[in-house]
C-alpha cells in the first residue's frame, strides 16, 4: 500500500522503492541503514542492544512489542546500536522486571522506532528482494517518500566497512577476575550473555578491542580466546582476521557468529552474503558428530560457505532449513565456531554446551 | 532414524463421546494420526465409541470399533486382533486411562502389545501426584506445597498442617478436573474432598497451597527419541490462576514474559519432559508465575496430547497430533518435513507473527440452577479461537465468534445488562470469575475505574487491560473518515458495532467501509512469520497493507462450507462431522473446497481437510468478505447446524448463492404457520397447535387443545428452554420466562402426545427424489429431546404401514420443502397413528450416527446433491436393512454442575453421543449403555422404585431378571408389594424422605450397584437420580430402557461375560 502518504508522516523507504508508513516513536530521527527483520516473539530489549545490529533497521515480526518493558539485566551491551527499530504494535510496559518502557529507551538512547507498521508485508518483501538499503524518515519533518528512496540508494550501505571498530569497546576492561580460566574475548561488538556465560564457566573474562593485536592478547597469558560476534561484513575486519592467524594454534579459540566468520577467513575459507540472512529463534541445527538437533538463536546476514572451506575445517553444524554452515572445528589445531548464538538472549539455550566445550579445551 | 518395521498392526484408541473437558479436539488429533499412519503402511485398529468423529469413518483405519471403551472390550478386541502395538497418546485422558488398565492387568503383556508414544512408567510418574511432585523435587522444580489425602479425615489432618485458607483440592486421575475445586473454608473444604475422592480413579485427592492470582502459562512440548525437543507454542491465560485453563480465556504466544523469564520456563519444561521420561510426542507442561517476582511453579504436565495442542497445532500450523503419531513409529523430527513450507523440517519452533485468542463457550442458560462461577473444575462445553494482528483485533473476533449474542467488545445492546449493575455489584463480579467477566471489565473501564483497582480485583495482567482501556477509549471517538474506520477495523470492530455506534444498519456500514476501500486483508498462518513461503492455505482476516492473493486452481468450481462455530450443547462435533463429509466428497468430486470455522477443536479446521481454511467468526460480515473475495460458486450452509442457517437468509439477500434447499424454504419449516399449509398439502398429520405471543394467548391455545403441551420458542437449536406443560399457572410462569429468552419470536405450542413413540428420521433428497436414510426409534418416550434420547436403528417394532407411510410422507415433505440435500423429520406414533412433530430441512445432530449404522454416508451425499448429483447418480435408491442393530445413547455433563436436576426434559442437555452395536439388539443397547460410562452390572443389588402406571409393564421385565438368580432386588413399598405379590423375593426399603434405611444408606453400605427409578411426576425421582450421579451408579429410568437391559443382561449371562465384536467394516459387509 504505498497510498497518499502525508509529507510528515513517519515513514520507512527502500532502495527498490517500496514505502511502509507507520506511526514515529522513540526520538524522532532521520537516518538510512539495512533493513532486516527478526522473527522472533520475545527479546526485544536484547535485540535492540546487540551491537551486532549496528547499522541496521530492524523490523520485528512479532505482533505486540513492549509489552514487559525493558531492564538493566537484560541488555546485551551498555546501549542501542541498531539504527531504527520496525515494530506492529509498541505496548507500555507490564512486569515487576521493568525499570523502564522499550520507548523510554529508545528516546533516552536517542534511536527511533516505526510502529503500527505491517511488518509482514516487510518481511515477505524482504525475504524476496533480500537485505536492502532503507531510510527511515521519523523526525516530524516533512520528507517526500520519493527523496527518501533516493537518499536510501544513495546511502552506501555497510558491505566492507569495519563496523567492529564502531561498536567494540575503547579500552580493555575485565568483566570478571575470578575463575580457573583466563580468557580474552576479542570485542567486535559482544553481547553481554557471551560473557556472563564465560563466567559462569569458572573463566576470568578479560575484554579487549577489536584493534588489539595477537601479540598484545598473548601477553596477557589466556587459556583461550574468544572471538565474539558482531556487526556487518567479516571481510571488513581484516586487522582480527591476521590476529586470529597468529593466535591459531597458540591459544584455543572459540568464535561466535562475526567470530565464526573471522576464524573462517583466518584458516582461508570464504564468506559470503545471505539474501535475507538469519535473524530468529527458532531455527534447527544439526550438530553432525552427535545426531542432535538444537533450536538456535540467529543473526547474521554472511555466513562462511561451505565449499570454500580448506582441508584444515570440518563442518560440525549444518542448519537444516538452508544446509548452510553453521558450525566448524580445525581439524588439528583447538579452535572451533559456530554460526549462531550458544548465549542464547534472546533465543533458546540449547546450545549452552558448547561454553562447556570451549573450557574442555582450556584444559587440555 | 526412519521407521519401525518391526510392527505392522498399530491400535488407535479414542476418545469416546463428547464431555465437558474432552471434545472433538481428539477426534482431530485422531484423524490425524489415522490418516499419517496409513499412509505410513501400517495397518490400524481402532477402538471409539462416538460415532459422530471422523476417525471411525470406515476408510480411516483397516478395522474400526465402536465398542465401549471399557478394559473389558478393549482386552477382547486385543485379543481377536493381536496389534503390535497400542498407541494410547491421541485420545485424551479416556485413552491414556484405558491403556493404563490393560497395562496393568497384564492384558498388553499377555498378547505381546507394546506401548507406544509413551511408556506406562512416565504416565504414571506424569499422573501420579506423589510421583510427579518427587520428580519434580529431583530436577529442582518447585511445585506448589501439596499433599494427598485417600479420605476426609487425613485430608483434614492435611489442612489443618497448612493452617490457611483457601486450598485447592484435586481428584487424582480424572478428566477436566472433575471433582476439583477451591475451598475457602471447613465446610467447603469436606464438600469438596467428598466429591473428590469419589470422582478419582484411585481414590485420591491432592490438596495444594493456593496459587490464586498467579498467571499461568502452558508450553506445547515435542520431543523424539533422540531427545530433540522443540516448543511448538506458548500460552498465557488471561485469566490468573484458580480458573481452569478449559474456562480460561487464554493467548499466544506469551505476551508478557522478557525473553529471559520465557526461555528458562522453556528450558524447565524440557527439563520436565526428560524427567518424566517421555520418549516421544506431544506434551503440555503447565506453570504458575507469580506476577510480583517471577517465582515459578509447576502445575502439571500431561503426557500426551491434550485440548491445548489441538489448540497450539491450529494456533501455529504445526501438526502437533501428527507429527507425534509419526514420532511414536520411530521418525525423528529431523526427518520430517514442516507441511507448511514443505521445505524446512518439522524441527523447528514455530513464530507467530499474529496473535491468537482463544475463548470458552458456556451453556450455563442451560442449566440455571449449575454455579456459574469459574474455578479449577471445567465447565466449558466449547471454545473459539480468533487470529488478528494485535490482542484487541483476536479478543474482539473471538467474542463475536462465540455466537452468545455479543458482537464485541463494547458497542453492543446486550451491554446494557452490565452497565446497569451498580459500583458494589459490579466490583463483586469482577472479583468472581465467571462467564461475563469479559462484559464486566467493559463496564468498569467505561466507568473510568483505575487499571490498578481493576487488577486487584480480577488479577488480570495490565498488559491486557490497557488494551481494552484503549478499546474503551477508542470507542467513543470512531470517526466516518477512512482513517478512523481503519483503525476501527484494526482494533477488531464489526460492522454491527459501528452500525451500533452510528446507530445506523451493518449493510449501511458496509457500504461505506467499500466505498473508503477500507477492505480486510487475509494473512496466512504459516509457522515461520513469514520467513518461508507458505504452500498450505490457511487464512485469517485482518486489516493489514499485505493481502495474500487468492489461489485460483485452474477453473474447478469453489463451493464454500460453513462450519458449525463453537461446540455447545445441541450444536457440537455432529455437524463439523457433517461439514468434513461435505468437504471430503466435494473435492473428490473435482470441486475447489472452502472452509469456514472458528472452532479450534475440530477436524473442519484442520489444513488439511478443505482446500482452504480460513480461521473466522461465523457472521454475515466476516462470512460474506470471504465469499466476496473467493468469488465462490456457491455456499453449503445446511451442514453446520443453526449458526449457517442463521446466517443464510442475510447471505442470499446480500447475493450469495446457497446450494441446496433455498434458506427461504428452511425458514418455511420452522414458521408454524407457514409449515402448517405445507404439511396440510403433503398430507402429514400434526399433533393440534398454536401460536402465541404472550400469556393470555398461550393459555387461551391450551385450554383448546387441551393439556399436557409442548411449549418452546420458535428459532433454537438444542431444544432450548422447551418445556411439556401440564396446568394454567406452569404455563404462566413458562411464558413470563421464555418471552424473554426468544427475543421477539413468538412462542409455539404443541398438544403433548403422552405415551407416544417418537421417531427420529433422516432423508435425503436430490430435488426430485426423496430416500429415506434411517428411521431411528427413541427409546424413551416422547417429550424427552431428541439429543438427549436413545435411540435404535432398526426401530424395533413399527407395523408395516406405518413404515410405508413414514416413507410416503417423508418424500412429499421434501417435495414441498423443495428439499434438496438432508431433511430431518420427527415423528411420533401414538395408538398405531403417524403424526408429524417437526422437520427440519437440514443436517440433524442424527446423521453422522445413521451414516456409520447404515453404511451411507448422508452428508457427502447431501453435498453432492447440492451440487447438481442425482441420487440415482450417487446409486442411492433405497433405505438399507441392517441385520444388526446400532443404538445410539447420549452423555451428560451432570457430574459437572453440582445441584442440577438431571432429569432429561424437552430441553437438550447432553454433551455428547456413544454408539453401541451387535447382532442382537438388546446386546447393542447394553452396549450403548456401558459406553456411555451408564455400566449396568450383570450381577448384585439393584434398587427398584417403580410408579404405578408402568407397573405392569415391567412385571415381565423384573420377572426376567429374577429368573437368572444374578440380582438382588431392593424395592420401595408399592413395588415392593407387586414384586411380592407375583412371587419375585426382595428387601423393603423406605423412600428417601419416609425414614432409614433409605437408598443412601444402601448405596454407603455399597449393597446397591443399579438404579431402576421410574418416576411419576412429583416423587423423588430426581433426588434418587442425583445419588445415582453422586455415586456413579448406572440408572435406568424407563420401562422401555428397562426392558432392553433385561434382554441384554439375559444374554450377557447366557454367554457368562463375552462381548460379542464386530468391526464397523465386517458390519457394513452384512448390508444388501
Amino acid at each position: 500500500m504505498n497510498g497518499h502518504i502525508e509529507s510528515s508522516q513517519a515513514f520507512l523507504a527502500l532502495a527498490d522503492g517500496t514505502i511502509f508508513p507507520g506511526i514515529s516513536c522513540g526520538a524522532p530521527c532521520d537516518l538510512p541503514g539495512e533493513a532486516v527483520f527478526n522473527t522472533g516473539m520475545t527479546g526485544y530489549q536484547e535485540i535492540v542492544s546487540d551491537p551486532s545490529y549496528f547499522g541496521q533497521i530492524v523490523a520485528l515480526s512479532t505482533a505486540e512489542v513492549g509489552n514487559y518493558g525493558c531492564n538493566d539485566e537484560d541488555m546485551e551491551s551498555q546501549s542501542v546500536f541498531l539504527s531504527g527499530l520496525v515494530v506492529q504494535n509498541l505496548n507500555p510496559p507490564s512486569s515487576w522486571r521493568s525499570t523502564q518502557s522499550l520507548d523510554g529507551l529508545f528516546q533516552s538512547t536517542n534511536k527511533p522506532i516505526l510502529a503500527g507498521v505491517d511488518t509482514r508485508r516487510l518481511v515477505l518483501h524482504l525475504r524476496e528482494t533480500g537485505t536492502q538499503r532503507a531510510w527511515l524518515h521519523a523526525n516530524g519533518k516533512k520528507l517526500s517518500p520519493t527523496t527518501a528512496v533516493v537518499k536510501a540508494k544513495e546511502w552506501p550501505g555497510l558491505d566492507g566497512l569495519d563496523c567492529a571498530a564502531q561498536v567494540t569497546t575503547p579500552v580493555p576492561f575485565t568483566w570478571s577476575n575470578t575463575g580457573k580460566y583466563r580468557v580474552v574475548v576479542i570485542d567486535c561488538g559482544v553481547k553481554y550473555n557471551i560473557l556472563r556465560q564465560l563466567a559462569e564457566q569458572d573463566c576470568r573474562v578479560e575484554v579487549v578491542p577489536c584493534i588489539t593485536n595477537a601479540s598484545e592478547i598473548l601477553a596477557l597469558r589466556p587459556d583461550g580466546v574468544l572471538l565474539s560476534n558482531g556487526p556487518g561484513d567479516p571481510e571488513g575486519v581484516k586487522g582480527v582476521i591476521d590476529c586470529v592467524r597468529q593466535l591459531l594454534g597458540k591459544v584455543p579459540i572459540m568464535g561466535i557468529c562475526l567470530g565464526h566468520q573471522i576464524l573462517g577467513l583466518a584458516c582461508g575459507a570464504k564468506t559470503g552474503r545471505l539474501r535475507f540472512g538469519h535473524h530468529g529463534c527458532n531455527h534447527p541445527v544439526k550438530h553432525l558428530l552427535t545426531g542432535n538437533v538444537e533450536i538456535t538463536s540467529q543473526n547474521h546476514n554472511f555466513a562462511v560457505l561451505q565449499e570454500s572451506l580448506p582441508t584444515d575445517l570440518e563442518v560440525t553444524h549444518v542448519n537444516l532449513n538452508d544446509g548452510s554452515v553453521e558450525g566448524m572445528r580445525h581439524r588439528t589445531l583447538p579452535a572451533f565456531s559456530v554460526q549462531y548464538h550458544p548465549e542464547a538472549a534472546p533465543g533458546p539455550f540449547d546450545a549452552r554446551y558448547l561454553f562447556g566445550q570451549f573450557q574442555q579445551m582450556m584444559q587440555r | 532414524m526412519p521407521k519401525r518395521t518391526d510392527i505392522h498392526k498399530i491400535m488407535l484408541l479414542g476418545a469416546g463421546p463428547v464431555v465437558i473437558g474432552q471434545g472433538c479436539e481428539f477426534d482431530y488429533s485422531g484423524v490425524q494420526a489415522c490418516k499419517v499412519l496409513k499412509h505410513e503402511g501400517y495397518e490400524l485398529v481402532l477402538l471409539n465409541s462416538n460415532p459422530a468423529t471422523i476417525m471411525t469413518d470406515t476408510e480411516f483405519a483397516d478395522r474400526t470399533y465402536l465398542e465401549p471403551m471399557t478394559p473389558e472390550y478393549l482386552r477382547e478386541i486385543i485379543r481377536r486382533e493381536r496389534p503390535d502395538a497400542l498407541l494410547p497418546t491421541l485420545g485424551g485422558q479416556t485413552a491414556l486411562n484405558l491403556a493404563m488398565e490393560v497395562w496393568k492387568s497384564g492384558v498388553l503383556k499377555r498378547y505381546h502389545v507394546e506401548l507406544i508414544g509413551v511408556d506406562a512408567e512416565a504416565i504414571q510418574r506424569a499422573e501420579d501426584r506423589r510421583l510427579f511432585k518427587a520428580t519434580m523435587d529431583s530436577i529442582g522444580i518447585r511445585s506448589a506445597r501439596s499433599e494427598s489425602a485417600h479420605s476426609l479425615q487425613e485430608a483434614q489432618v492435611i489442612s489443618k498442617a497448612f493452617g490457611k485458607w483457601p486450598l485447592i483440592v484435586r481428584p487424582g486421575f480424572t478428566l477436566g478436573g472433575t471433582g476439583g475445586g477451591i475451598a475457602h473454608g471447613q465446610e467447603e473444604f469436606e464438600e469438596i474432598v467428598t466429591r473428590g475422592l469419589e470422582a478419582s480413579l484411585n481414590h485420591e485427592v491432592l490438596i495444594e497451597e493456593s496459587l490464586l492470582g498467579w498467571k499461568e502459562y502452558e508450553m506445547e512440548v515435542m520431543c523424539d527419541k533422540r531427545g530433540t525437543s522443540v516448543i511448538v507454542c506458548s500460552i498465557e491465560n488471561l485469566d490468573p490462576m484458580g480458573v481452569h485453563t478449559g474456562d480460561s480465556i487464554t493467548v499466544a504466544p506469551a505476551m508478557t514474559l522478557t525473553d529471559r523469564e520465557y526461555q528458562a520456563m522453556r528450558d524447565d519444561s524440557l527439563k520436565v519432559m526428560r524427567a518424566i521420561g517421555i520418549q516421544t510426542g506431544g506434551s503440555n507442561v503447565q506453570w504458575a508465575v507469580n506476577p510480583t517476582n517471577g517465582e515459578r511453579l509447576i502445575i502439571e504436565m500431561n503426557p500426551r496430547v491434550s485440548r491445548s495442542s489441538a489448540l497450539a497445532s491450529k494456533a501455529t500450523g504445526f501438526p502437533i497430533a501428527k507429527i507425534a503419531a509419526l514420532l511414536a513409529v520411530g521418525y525423528t523430527l529431523d526427518e520430517l518435513k514442516n507441511d507448511i513450507t514443505q521445505t524446512t523440517p518439522a524441527c523447528f519452533e514455530p513464530a507467530l507473527d499474529y496473535v491468537v485468542v482463544k475463548m470458552p463457550r458456556f451453556t450455563f442458560e442451560k442449566f440455571p440452577a449449575a454455579d456459574s462461577t469459574l474455578g479449577t473444575q471445567m465447565k466449558a462445553v466449547g471454545e473459539v479461537m480468533s487470529i488478528g494482528r494485535n490482542f484487541n483485533q483476536a479478543f474482539q473476533k473471538a467474542i463475536r465468534s462465540l455466537e452468545t449474542g455479543h458482537w464485541g467488545f463494547g458497542l453492543e445492546p446486550k451491554q446494557a445488562t452490565f452497565d446497569a449493575l451498580d459500583d458494589n455489584a459490579l466490583e463483586s463480579e469482577l472479583a468472581r470469575p465467571n462467564a461475563d467477566r469479559v462484559y464486566q471489565l467493559h463496564t468498569a473501564l467505561k466507568r473510568g475505574w483505575a487499571l490498578e483497582k481493576i487488577h486487584t480485583l480480577t488479577g488480570i495482567d495490565l498488559f491486557y487491560l490497557r488494551k481494552l482501556q484503549e478499546l474503551t477509549e477508542f470507542e467513543t471517538t470512531i470517526g466516518k473518515e477512512k482513517d478512523s474506520l481503519r483503525k476501527a477495523k484494526q482494533l477488531g470492530y464489526s460492522d454491527r458495532q459501528l452500525a451500533f455506534a452510528w446507530n445506523t444498519d451493518e449493510r449501511a456500514v458496509r457500504k461505506l467501509r467499500k466505498r473508503l476501500n477500507v477492505l480486510p486483508a487475509y494473512g496466512t498462518v504459516d509457522t515461520c512469520a513469514g520467513e518461508f513461503a507458505a504452500v498450505t492455505p490457511y487464512y485469517y482476516s485482518t486489516y493489514a497493507d499485505y493481502d495474500e492473493p487468492v489461489r485460483n486452481a485452474d477453473g474447478k468450481k469453489k463451493i464454500m462450507i460453513l462450519g458449525g462455530g463453537p461446540n455447545r450443547i445441541g450444536q457440537g462435533i455432529e455437524f463439523d462431522c457433517c461439514c468434513v463429509h461435505a468437504v471430503f466428497a466435494l473435492k473428490a468430486a473435482g470441486f475447489e473446497t472452502i472452509m469456514v470455522n472458528s472452532n479450534p477443536e475440530t477436524v473442519s479446521t484442520d489444513y488439511d481437510t478443505a482446500d482452504r481454511l480460513y480461521f473466522e467468526p461465523l457472521t454475515f460480515e466476516d462470512v460474506l468478505n470471504i465469499y466476496e473475495r473467493e468469488q465462490c460458486d456457491g455456499v453449503i450452509v445446511q451442514l453446520g447446524g443453526q449458526t449457517p442457517l442463521n446466517l443464510a437468509s442475510d447471505l442470499a439477500a446480500a447475493g450469495v448463492h446457497i446450494l441446496g434447499t433455498p434458506p427461504d424454504d428452511i425458514d418455511a419449516a420452522d414458521d408454524r404457520g407457514r409449515f402448517k399449509s405445507i404439511a396440510e398439502s403433503a398430507g402429514a398429520r400434526r399433533p393440534p397447535s398454536g401460536m402465541a405471543q404472550e400469556a393470555e394467548e398461550a393459555c387461551h391455545i391450551a385450554s383448546r387443545i387441551g393439556y399436557p403441551v409442548l411449549v418452546r420458542p420458535s428459532f433454537v437449536l438444542g431444544g432450548r428452554a422447551m418445556a411439556i406443560v401440564n396446568d394454567e399457572s406452569e404455563l404462566r410462569r413458562y411464558m413470563a420466562e421464555a418471552t424473554r429468552v426468544s427475543e421477539g419470536h413468538p412462542i409455539l405450542i404443541d398438544k403433548f402426545l403422552d405415551d407416544a413413540q417418537e421417531l427420529d428420521v433422516d432423508c435425503l433428497s436430490d430435488g426430485t427424489t426423496t430416500v429415506v436414510g434411517a428411521i431411528m426409534e427413541h427409546v424413551e418416550q416422547a417429550g424427552i429431546h431428541s439429543g438427549d434420547s436413545a435411540c435404535s436403528i432398526p426401530p424395533r417394532d413399527l407395523p408395516d404401514e406405518v413404515l410405508a407411510e413414514i416413507h410416503a410422507v417423508s418424500s412429499r415433505l421434501a417435495k414441498e420443502l423443495h428439499v434438496c440435500g438432508l431433511m430431518n423429520i420427527q415423528f411420533a406414533v401414538r395408538h398405531g397413528v403417524l403424526y408429524v412433530i417437526e422437520v427440519n430441512p437440514r443436517a440433524s445432530r442424527t446423521v453422522p450416527f445413521a451414516s456409520k449404522a447404515t453404511g451411507i454416508p448422508l452428508a457427502k451425499h447431501a453435498a453432492l446433491c447440492m451440487a447438481g448429483k442425482t441420487l440415482a447418480e450417487l446409486h442411492f435408491s433405497k433405505t438399507p436393512q441392517l441385520p444388526y442393530s446400532a443404538f445410539k445413547e447420549a452423555v451428560f455433563p451432570f457430574a459437572k454442575f453440582q445441584g442440577v436436576d438431571i432429569t432429561l426434559s424437552p430441553e437438550m442437555k447432553s454433551t455428547g453421543e456413544v454408539m453401541g452395536l451387535d447382532w442382537d439388539a438388546a446386546n447393542a443397547y447394553l452396549k450403548s449403555q456401558d459406553a456411555a460410562g451408564n455400566r449396568i452390572p450383570h450381577e448384585g443389588g439393584v434398587f427398584l422404585s417403580i410408579r404405578d402406571s408402568d407397573k405392569s409393564t415391567v412385571l415381565p421385565f423384573l420377572q426376567q431378571l429374577a429368573s437368572n438368580h444374578h440380582f438382588d432386588f431392593y424395592a420401595t413399598a408399592g413395588t415392593g408389594a407387586m414384586l411380592y405379590a407375583n412371587g419375585i423375593p426382595c428387601h423393603g426399603v423406605f423412600r428417601l424422605a419416609e425414614g432409614r434405611p433409605n437408598l443412601r444408606d444402601l448405596i454407603l453400605e455399597r449393597k446397591i450397584g443399579w438404579i431402576v427409578n421410574i418416576p411419576a411426576p412429583g416423587d423423588d425421582g430426581a433426588k434418587m437420580r442425583h445419588l445415582a450421579i453422586e455415586f456413579g451408579l448406572p440408572i435406568t429410568t424407563t420401562a422401555a430402557a428397562l426392558q432392553m437391559a433385561a434382554e441384554g443382561l439375559a444374554n450377557v449371562i447366557a454367554d457368562v461375560g463375552h462381548p460379542d465384536l464386530c468391526s464397523l467394516q465386517e458390519y457394513h459387509r452384512m448390508l444388501k
